[in-house]
């Protein structure tokens, strides 16, 4: 086991993987030389060239609209959008081509493209920096969105997502990107299961549902809390794997889903109506949600009244068993 | 090497502050008016190295520095008239300085406080669009509304040289050619899109690519002020008289960071900004000056004078510049607030106040 940030993580999953298969080839705005504004591409141009990391023009859709042709010529493309709010350029290509391809060609053309994104707020930046579009691409069917929470999973789910054979929307959480964990880097992962949710605390009062940079704050409120708290990360937003979500609510009758993105249409919402269709007479509560507000993301100095934070968690546990 | 890429640009001043003729443009400024210029630039100058020794203190989040493209800024946005319209980047000061927006006003987006900082119908210039490329689709629409109302008006949009491969520019490249539309694209070529060197994603310089399109392109050198203005009023003339638009390509160069939380060591030299430290748009405007009499000792100190004070007053604006409160967020959201963001704004304030009591208790 190696300790290792989830930015490095990232980086040694990506470099396992285009040394696994020559037909991965990254390309993104500033990924080159610079290794990416968040470094996750550090020091692979140096190693595996320009050809397979590929410095790309100031445009998205140019970029995700490329690996829809490298797609269709054999490639396994892992794309980087530089920032959440960057990637609306590319939302056409995404939604109309990478989506649909495979539905539309009759299976005959697969799109095992990656696109990564690093999202969420919680870093003090600019407008279109802080951004949670997962419910975008959640509804948006053939595409399928990953979010990792730990250096663990990110190494482990960059490599299944590129090893997969549908479109992948990767989602990093980017405040997280400098936490550190435990890697098993000798580990073959590859051929690993992804799309599923992991069971990461165990408790019996409450169940807490997260994911991507709200899974930290939501262990921590489990720590914290006077009750006893069980914390699940669903990792795969789509698809969803809510077995291990409805049977810890068979046992807690109490469910709180968390996410930075705005409440309305939400991964909550969809979350809250299965589990209720599942778990109707188990449940004690309805499920609450702890979410981002219906605005555009705030200004920075107001940003720490937007995100989710450990007594916002507390507060709806507390909620839930109160009610 | 500069020289032979500024190439066909037009220049009026040369770096060590000679006036020299061109075939096609020349600009007749008063003594007053070229002091004036001189001044904005110093100002802007210091407003620019004040923001970045903020961030370095932590007073804001992040600054775009406008360092080295003064010339282009400022002198392009006094070729406006009050009346015309100016879309900037986040990267100039120098554009909004000159239309009269407060130094304040430009500081509050980084310090985080907003996602705006002025009213951009007043002050006849937009708010800052981080968005690559999309303001300039506004500027070609916004001047269809001016071609609608036959106004005299004419409308200018900044963008980046790396913006050029956005679909948005190209896009509104089409708008302004199909609909001739009083417009003027003025592309600061600073020769860096954070990493990227313009010259790797360009095989033929930038204003030609307007020929393509069907309209005029002219380059010019960007750190000469007096090129800069004879050129966008030139342009800008056209615009107002039915013309059509004209892409301005200033040839300059980003001397800082791309933003505070860039590091150029990682893929520039520092011997490049040598070569274009001896180009400093304010040094040949100043040589100019003292030379021909048209500004003074004292002047040049009157300017100084000033710019301490305004970064004094910068200084002390940016820290006493309070966020405003957490429930403001959910002002206009709509023009009239739905009843789901009344009770989440209610539901904030409350639980926000549960704390105060909680401390109090
Ligand atoms: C659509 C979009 N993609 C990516 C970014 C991230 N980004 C911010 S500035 C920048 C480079 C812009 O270069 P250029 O247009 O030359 O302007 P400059 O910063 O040099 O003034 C990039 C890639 C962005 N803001 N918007
Ligand atoms: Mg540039």
């Amino acid at each position: 086991m190696t300790e290792l940030t989830i930015a490095k993580a990232l980086n040694a999953g990506l470099r396992r993987a285009m040394e696994h298969d020559s037909r991965v080839v990254l390309m993104g705005e500033d990924i080159g030389r610079l290794g990416g504004v968040f470094r996750i591409t550090d020091g692979l141009q140096k190693d595996f060239g320009e050809h397979r990391v590929i410095d790309s023009p100031l445009a998205e859709s140019a970029i995700v609209g490329a690996a829809v042709g490298l797609a269709m010529r054999g490639y396994r493309p892992v794309v980087e959008i530089q920032f959440d709010g960057f990637v609306y350029p590319a939302f056409d290509q995404i939604v109309s081509q990478v989506a649909k391809t495979l539905r539309r060609s009759e299976g005959a053309v697969r799109m095992p493209v990656v696109i990564r994104i690093p999202y969420g707020g919680g870093i003090g930046a600019v407008e279109h920096h802080s951004e949670s579009p997962e419910a975008y691409f959640v509804h948006t069917a053939g595409l399928r969105v990953l979010t990792p929470s730990d250096p663990g999973a990110a190494y482990r789910t960059i490599q299944q997502a590129i090893a997969c054979d549908d479109p992948v929307v990767y989602l990093e959480p980017k405040r997280r990107y400098w936490d550190k964990g435990e890697v098993d880097l000798a580990a073959d992962v590859r051929s690993g299961d992804p799309w599923c949710s992991r069971l990461l605390r165990e408790g019996t009062d409450v169940t807490v549902a997260c994911y991507g940079p709200m899974v930290r704050t939501c262990l921590e409120a489990a720590s914290a809390a006077d009750v006893s708290v069980e914390v699940i990360d669903l990792q795969s937003l789509s698809p969803l794997d809510l077995d291990p979500v409805a049977a810890s609510v068979e046992r807690t009758g109490h469910l709180v889903v968390v996410h930075e993105a705005s409440k309305t249409g939400g991964l909550g919402a969809e979350v809250a109506a299965r589990i209720t269709e599942r778990c109707f007479y188990s449940l004690e509560a309805p499920v609450l949600r702890v979410t981002g507000y219906d605005v555009p993301y705030p200004a920075s100095r107001l940003e720490e009244h937007f995100l989710p934070d450990l007594d916002r968690v507390l507060d709806a546990v507390d909620r839930s068993l109160a009610w | 090497m500069v020289d032979a890429l500024l190439g066909s640009a037009v220049q009026l001043l040369t770096p060590e502050g000679e006036r020299v003729e061109h075939p096609d443009f020349d600009i007749t400024l008063t003594d007053a008016e070229l002091r004036s210029l001189y001044r904005d630039m110093v100002l802007v100058r210091r407003l620019d190295a004040e923001a970045t020794a903020l961030q370095r203190q932590g007073e804001i989040g992040l600054w775009a520095s406008s360092l080295g493209q003064e010339a282009a800024q400022v002198g392009s946005a006094h070729s406006l008239r009050s009346s015309d319209y100016a879309f900037p980047t986040y990267r100039d000061h120098g554009v909004s300085w000159c239309r009269g927006v407060q130094p304040m006003e430009i500081l509050a987006m980084f310090r985080g406080i907003t996602n705006g900082g002025w009213d951009p119908i007043a002050r006849r210039c937009s708010l800052y669009t981080i968005v690559i490329g999309n303001q300039v689709l506004h500027a070609a629409g916004y001047a269809m509304g001016v071609q609608l109302d036959g106004a005299d008006e004419a409308v200018i949009v900044y963008f980046g040289d790396g913006a050029t491969d956005e679909g948005d520019v190209n896009e509104a490249f089409v708008l302004g050619a199909d609909y001739q539309l009083p417009l003027v694209y003025f592309c600061e070529n600073n020769q860096w899109a954070i990493s990227s060197p313009r010259d790797r994603f360009n095989r033929a310089p930038l204003y030609q690519r307007a020929a393509g399109f069907g309209f005029p392109g002219v380059r010019v050198d960007g750190n000469d002020i007096l090129a800069v203005m004879a050129v966008t009023r030139m342009a800008l003339d056209r615009a107002r008289s039915g013309g059509g638009p004209t892409l301005v390509e200033a040839f300059t160069y980003r001397m800082g960071a791309h933003t505070t939380s860039d590091d150029p060591t990682r893929y520039r030299h520092a011997e490049d900004l040598e070569i274009w430290r001896l180009r400093d748009p304010i040094e040949r405007l100043k040589v100019y000056l003292a030379r021909n009499g048209m500004a003074d000792r004292s002047y040049f100190d009157q300017v100084d004078h000033e710019a301490a004070d305004l970064a004094v007053l910068v200084r002390d604006g940016v820290r006493a510049m309070a966020a405003p409160a957490p429930e403001t967020m959910f002002d206009h959201v709509y023009v009239d607030p739905t009843a789901e963001l009344v009770a989440q704004r209610a539901g904030l304030i409350a639980y926000e106040e549960s704390f105060a009591e909680g401390l109090t208790a």
